[in-house]
């Protein structure tokens, strides 16, 4: 049992490189590429389907073992090059649900050579007290990669450049959601339990429609499915000092468990088996608050003729910011939940009550 | 002449908010040393490098003024583990939110040489005042977050630590360079290609280069430094804005297409005028910047400092400015120091005559 709260150089180093990688919605080749790489040695076989999931199958050595799905997105939000200004500027659109307010004075990479540029705003001195009120709207804001080069064209992608940092017990980088998930899903593969036919989808288009998950589920038809992502930590103070009663998360208080959310209610057995597994092996979890937002479970348990599922997620600061913020204990416990959950599903888990 | 990129990338990432110019004066100091006859400090900070000229003493002498100070942020509270600030200098709190910082952080168990890492954060809606959903976060609703827990905080940071911008300087196509602080570093190095091209030339007159502190918040070192060193005349390097995405009026100029001219009251009108000659004979493009009133420059300050100097100021386009990631081509910052030594090697022992105000 994984019991330790800090990472390794070898995890330390696969999560940089998933967070650099740029692998917006409908374009994920870079962080499939990276995966496959990592896994290669611990698979026979694969499938990328119609849409740019990674499909892999870990077949059980047990009498007729269940089919349990795992899926973490690889797909990450960012921008889309729309049109050529000329002197080096480009015009953009905003792929995935990225705040407005966090664009300007950002430093960003363009296309599959990362390309480096900027998304500037104008100097102050030239804006009055009640513009700096406003935010800017989106088609006065322009990618500048500095004039004379054809490197970039309309269609490309683009997405902001942050280092990736590890500080103190934090995790710092841009794609943290849901490179964190899929950093754990490699880690559940690579030890991946006998007793079940593992199914794994790292899956394409969760920030555009939950479409990559959609035709994976359809694909493994599996019994059940367990869907690794990272969901908001909002546990910073109120404006006024009164007590966070809105935080959905908390950072370093464990796994995320999901009971409740915008477009899934997990299974009950499932929530049961996961906080009862924790509680046996002493590993921290909290409960998700229930609220708006979904996962990948928002497609796949609405799959074939129904598919029980539930969500459990990395806690992260500033999603869908230029950079998000983990903690290591919460990605090793979410690992360590996740493995001993999966050794120990009872064989007839779907034929519990549903309470 | 050496390549000035390295020097310049060095001084983006120096800290050095204005009033704590010390992080960056001391590389300036090293840049300089071998290039000039004598250096030293003002009582306030700015960095004062002499270069004698070759007539007979005394000498006349030229000041050239380019600030060394930033922009930044500075800390006014904690809670909870998260710092609250406000800003030195003019910054728009809507570059602010996702945007890496360096926490200069002066608590009993911080280590002045190591600064913490730190992240400005916009919270989510529900943790503010209703009224203020969905518009821009003005700067006393963001937090800084270390990621330190809140024990660890107090013990590392106290009200009025500095937070420089963490941004690194970035590449661009075409020597293009993106990064904080190009307002006013950018001077810094064409001052400092200046006085490289002046090392292996003739100039008559004494050249006082010099680092002012404290423009951003008041053109302090500018006021102090020309009343020090009394020059006879005064040159000041600054940036302005150039044209870009919402920048396009007449008070822009284009990127990379030369430097500009100031022109208007903070300016002496025939020092413009021999700029603007020596220019066109170099071939040296420029644009000539009108200021009606205040140049938003050291010149406003060196003009009247003491009884009196002729002033000239010369603007380096950046985009941006004053976010952290202003961006300059250096071609520009070339050629402004190809023009401010042309200029000062072409004064000759009786060029205060020939300063005239009618034209």
């Amino acid at each position: 049992m994984a019991n330790t709260t800090t990472l390794d150089k070898k995890q330390t180093d696969l999560l940089a490189k998933l967070s650099y990688a740029m692998a917006l919605s409908g374009d994920e080749g870079e962080v499939r590429n990276i995966i496959l790489d990592e896994i290669h040695s611990y698979i026979t076989d694969y499938k990328i389907d119609a849409l740019g999931n990674l499909l892999i199958t870990r077949p059980g050595t047990t009498d007729k073992p269940l089919k349990v799905m795992l899926a973490a997105h690889m797909d990450e939000v960012g921008f889309m090059i729309a049109a050529d200004d000329g002197e080096g500027l480009f015009r953009f659109e905003i792929n995935g649900g990225i705040d407005l307010r966090q664009l300007p004075g950002k430093a960003v990479i363009v296309g599959k050579e990362h390309t480096p540029g900027v998304i500037g705003a104008r100097p102050i001195h030239l804006t009055s007290v009640s513009e700096r009120r406003d935010k800017i709207p989106l088609n006065n804001l322009r990618i500048d990669i500095g004039p004379g080069s054809n490197k970039v064209k309309p269609g490309d992608r683009a997405t902001f450049a942050t280092r990736f940092q590890r500080v103190g017990a934090s995790i710092i980088g841009k794609a943290l959601d849901d490179r964190l998930g899929v950093a754990v899903l490699i880690e559940l593969l690579k030890h991946s339990p006998a007793n079940l036919d593992l199914q794994v989808a790292f899956t394409v288009q969760e920030e555009t429609g939950l479409r990559g998950a959609r035709v994976a589920a359809f694909f493994f038809n599996p019994d059940l499915a367990f869907v690794i992502d990272s969901t908001p930590a909002n546990d910073l103070p109120v404006w006024d000092d009164s007590e966070n009663l809105s935080y959905n998360c908390r950072l370093g208080a464990g796994p995320a468990i999901y009971i409740a959310d915008g477009s899934t209610l997990s299974d009950p057995r499932l929530i049961r088996l996961l906080e009862d597994t924790a509680r046996n092996e002493v590993i921290p979890y909290q409960i998700r608050q229930p609220g708006g937002g979904g996962t990948d479970a928002g497609a796949i348990h609405k799959q074939r003729s129904g598919i029980p599922s539930v969500s459990v997620s990395i806690p992260c600061r500033y999603a869908h910011t230029a950079a998000g913020m983990a903690r290591t204990s919460d990605f090793k416990q979410t690992i360590a939940l996740l493995q001993a959950t999966l050794q120990s599903i009872p064989q007839d888990i779907l034929a519990q009550e549903r309470r | 002449m050496n390549d000035i990129l390295p020097f310049l990338k060095e001084l983006l990432i120096a800290p050095g908010l204005s009033g704590f110019e010390s992080p960056v004066s001391e590389i300036i100091q090293k840049e300089w040393k071998p290039l000039v006859d004598e250096i030293s400090l003002s009582q306030l900070g700015s960095l004062h490098g002499l270069c004698r000229g070759n007539l007979g003493a005394p000498r006349p002498s030229v000041l050239v003024a380019t600030h060394m100070d930033a922009i930044g942020l500075m800390v006014t509270g904690l809670q909870n583990g998260f710092l609250r600030f406000t800003d030195v200098g003019g910054v728009d709190p809507r570059v602010l939110p996702g945007q890496q910082v360096w926490v200069h952080a002066s608590g009993p168990k911080a280590d002045p040489h190591s600064p913490l890492q730190g992240w400005v954060v916009q919270p989510s809606a529900h943790l503010l005042p209703e009224e203020l959903e969905n518009k821009v976060i003005q700067i006393e609703n963001l937090f800084i977050d270390t990621s330190l827990s809140p024990e660890q905080v107090r013990q590392l940071v106290r009200v009025g630590d500095i937070v420089s911008f963490a941004q690194a300087p970035l590449d661009l196509n075409a020597e293009t360079l993106a990064g904080h602080s190009l307002d006013n570093r950018a001077a810094v190095a064409a001052l400092t290609i200046c006085l490289q091209e002046l090392k292996s030339r003739q100039h008559a007159w004494d050249i006082w280069a010099v680092a002012t502190v404290q423009e951003e918040v008041g053109l302090t070192g500018a006021y102090t430094s020309t009343f020090q060193l009394r020059p006879s005349l005064a040159i000041v390097i600054d940036t302005t804005w150039a044209k870009g995405p919402g920048s396009g009026d007449w008070n822009t100029f284009p990127l990379a297409k030369g430097p500009t001219l100031f022109w208007g009251p903070n300016i002496h009108p025939k020092l413009h005028k021999s700029f603007k000659e020596l220019a066109e004979k170099l071939e040296i493009p420029c644009a000539v910047e009108i200021t009606g009133r205040h140049s938003g420059t050291d010149a406003y300050a060196t003009q009247v400092a003491a009884d009196g100097i002729p002033t000239m100021a010369i603007g380096i386009p950046i985009r941006y400015m004053h976010t952290p990631v202003e961006v300059v081509a250096l071609k520009d910052i070339r050629r402004t120091g190809r023009l401010v030594a042309e200029f000062i090697s072409a004064m000759t022992d009786d060029f205060m005559n020939t300063l005239t105000l009618e034209s």
